[in-house]
């Protein structure tokens, strides 16, 4: 008979062996699973995660590597401020496309005007605006109302999709188009591009953000009042309140800024990446950046590399539904699995695990 | 704009057909709450349900087999939140959020190939001839059977919790676990009994959405239905005749919304496809905003993971 000791504090070393063994993990599932599917186990986890770095056409992926991490990592540091006082925004995609439409409605209406010193900061600040506007309903309904934030962050990404095809279909539809959906493309506008910075490297300002964002992130946490109080409340709420936090201050703080990063992030991917006010411009950075958080283990550092893992699984998964044929949705559902594997896991860092015999008290 | 198209009769009768999996899902939903648990996955679990139903259905054409093996796919899916979250203790908000995301990715590997496939029928029963009676007939006598089944079960749920032993125990786990424990109840064995009833009825409300209502599979087709389950079951403060309620209430804007479309209303079609998720959530502030009231029926344990040894 197997039992669960609870270990008198969390282990450290399995806190940082967790991620990598659920990686593992979920290699050797993933495999399984691709080979259900009718591919070559081996050959479908290399094309994944070694190909797009070290394999023929690695020029092409590694720029993509930071073009798909540099959301991911922003959206997940904000979620991990509130992940870890108890705070679940897990609507992030919403606040990603409010953003986005902030931010290019303001570019659109300079249009064609040349002033990029002027414009371009505007349509950041409106991204920003954006996120965190949409953040604050959930956060002022939760604080006023006590209304719970998990269903209502969650149910307004419906709504933000709604408000995105309205916008594509309708105000910010391309005048030019043809009457195509979907707006001006801002990529080509000189003034509002998030143009790569250094050439095949991926990166943009979007990316500059993100490592910004971690950098900002790791002093808040270790060495800041307010990162104190964030990770005091999560982890003994009575604590904090006898410590003067103020529990509703922390809801609209880390809301907001979990809003205004993944506004910020939908932002440069609207003006950069995608180029455009799309129907189906969001891709679901929003979701994967909670997986993104948690594989992290909530910590700016781990979510660094926790993003470029996630990055590389999402270009890996295109390669091989180009050269093996797997399904898009496969990769969502390998994603998934990460997330499964590394909770599953994570009983290690809580508990130790004893074999017969009775509990000793 | 012709309002005169709408049928009232017609329109109860269709909020009922929209309102059902919902129903089903947030009926599931409130036994797994009651126990304790707290189960956000409910999106992922019906997603599942509808394809599982789908595959079965239309290789067997059968839609009775294909509610059966909707049953049974959503339940693996909730007992693998239950392994996780009962015996490996993860934390239930992380693990629900992972079962959504996972069955999202999982349903739509499943359903690749039955993309643009009509299912076999499922027929609305007409109860010898008293379906043509009119105003009632279309409402009372002419539905599809998981209709008659989702009612029955809010009844059912409603005498189970409030007048058997076993509901007793499901609400004492819920309460406390530790004095649920401490009296010889297996904590364990109630909650993972709860939370495979809650897949189970997910996964019903999922192939309903894929069998009847649609009829077909289109990849993320619950659309949040889930979720609007999870609000409702929170509108309800815990009651199943609420979760009734709730559920008609949603299909109501539902039905509405798409009757205003269909008439023509100028509105924008987007403004009125997002009035359900606010209505919903105008629904969760009214409900909540009563801190004592919303919180009374609530099951004291709700998240929190049992550890016997602690």
């Amino acid at each position: 008979m197997i039992r669960l000791e609870k270990r008198p504090t969390p282990s450290r070393g399995w806190a940082w062996a967790t991620p990598i063994v659920a990686v593992l993990a979920t290699m050797v599932a993933g495999g399984l699973l691709f080979g259900a599917l009718g591919s070559n186990p081996f050959e479908a986890i290399r094309t994944i995660f070694w190909d797009p770095i070290f394999g023929e056409f690695a020029f092409y992926y590694r720029g993509q590597l930071l073009v798909k991490a540099g959301p991911l990592i922003l959206i997940a540091i904000g979620l991990s401020l509130g992940f870890r006082a108890g705070i679940w925004n897990i609507g992030a995609e919403g606040q990603y496309i409010m953003g986005a439409i902030f931010g290019a409605a303001v570019g659109l209406a300079f249009y064609p005007m040349e002033a990029r010193w002027l414009i371009f900061p505007l349509m950041v600040i409106a991204g920003v605006v954006g996120g965190y506007l949409w953040a604050m309903i959930p956060g002022i309904l939760r604080t006023r109302f006590n209304t719970n934030e998990i269903l209502v962050s969650l149910l307004l990404v419906y709504v933000a999709e709604q408000i995105l095809a309205w916008m594509a279909l309708g105000p910010l539809r391309n005048p030019d188009g043809a009457g195509f959906p979907g707006s001006r493309n801002l990529g080509q506008y000189a003034s509002s591009a998030n143009k790569e910075l250094i050439a095949g490297w991926g990166m943009h300002w979007g990316v500059v953000a993100a490592f910004i964002a971690v950098i900002f992130a790791y002093i808040l946490l270790s060495r800041h009042i307010l990162g104190l109080n964030i990770r005091l409340a999560g982890e003994a709420p009575r604590a904090a309140r006898f410590a003067g936090v103020n529990p509703e201050r922390l809801v609209l703080l880390c809301l907001g800024i979990s809003g205004a990063l993944a506004g910020l992030a939908g932002l440069f991917e609207v003006a950069g990446p995608a180029g455009q006010i799309s129907i189906d411009f969001n891709v679901g950075y929003g979701f994967t950046a909670i997986i993104v958080a948690f594989l992290g283990r909530l910590h700016p550092i781990g979510i660094l590399l926790a993003g470029l893992l996630m990055a590389l699984t999402y270009i890996g998964g295109e390669a091989a539904q180009a050269s093996l044929g797997l399904p898009a949705s496969a990769i969502q559902a390998f994603q998934g699995m990460l997330l499964f594997f590394l909770l599953a896991f994570d009983v290690l860092t809580n508990f130790k695990l004893r074999i017969g015999g009775e509990a000793r008290a | 704009m012709d309002f005169g198209s709408i049928n009232p009769v017609l329109l109860i009768a269709a909020l009922m057909l929209a309102s059902t999996p919902i129903l089903l899902a947030a009926l599931g939903e409130l036994i797994v709450e009651k126990s304790g648990v707290l189960n956000l996955g409910v999106e992922g679990m019906m997603i599942v349900g509808a394809i599982s139903g789908f595959i079965v259905a239309v290789e067997t054409g059968s839609p009775a087999l294909g509610f059966v093996a909707a049953a049974i796919g959503a339940t693996i899916m909730a007992l693998i939140f239950g392994v996780l979250t009962q015996l490996l203790l993860s934390n239930q908000v992380a693990t629900g959020l992972g079962l959504t995301l996972f069955g999202l990715g999982v349903s739509a590997l499943m359903g690749q190939s039955y993309v643009g496939i009509r299912p076999p029928a499922s027929p609305r029963l007409t109860f010898f001839g008293l379906s043509e009676v009119p105003v009632i007939g279309p409402i009372a006598f002419n539905q599809h059977a998981m209709v008659y089944v989702s009612l029955a079960l809010v009844v059912a749920i409603w005498w189970y919790l409030k007048r058997t032993r076993s509901g007793l125990i499901l609400r004492a786990v819920g309460e406390s676990h530790d004095a649920a424990h401490a009296l010889g109840y297996s904590v364990l064995k109630t909650r993972f009994a709860a939370i495979a009833f809650g897949g189970a009825c997910a996964g019903l409300g999922g192939a309903f959405l894929s069998l009847v209502i649609v009829p077909q599979w289109t990849e993320g087709m619950t659309a949040g239905r889930g979720w609007i389950a999870l609000a409702i079951v929170v509108f309800a403060s815990w009651r199943p005749w609420r979760v009734l309620l709730g559920a008609y209430l949603f299909g109501g804007v539902t039905v509405l919304q798409l009757n205003l479309q269909a008439a023509g209303i100028a509105i924008p079609v987007e403004l009125l496809s997002m009035s359900p998720y606010l209505i919903t959530i105008l629904v969760l502030v009214l409900i909540s905003s009563d801190k004592r009231r919303a919180a009374a029926n609530a099951p004291a344990s709700l998240g929190r993971s049992f550890h016997a040894s602690a």
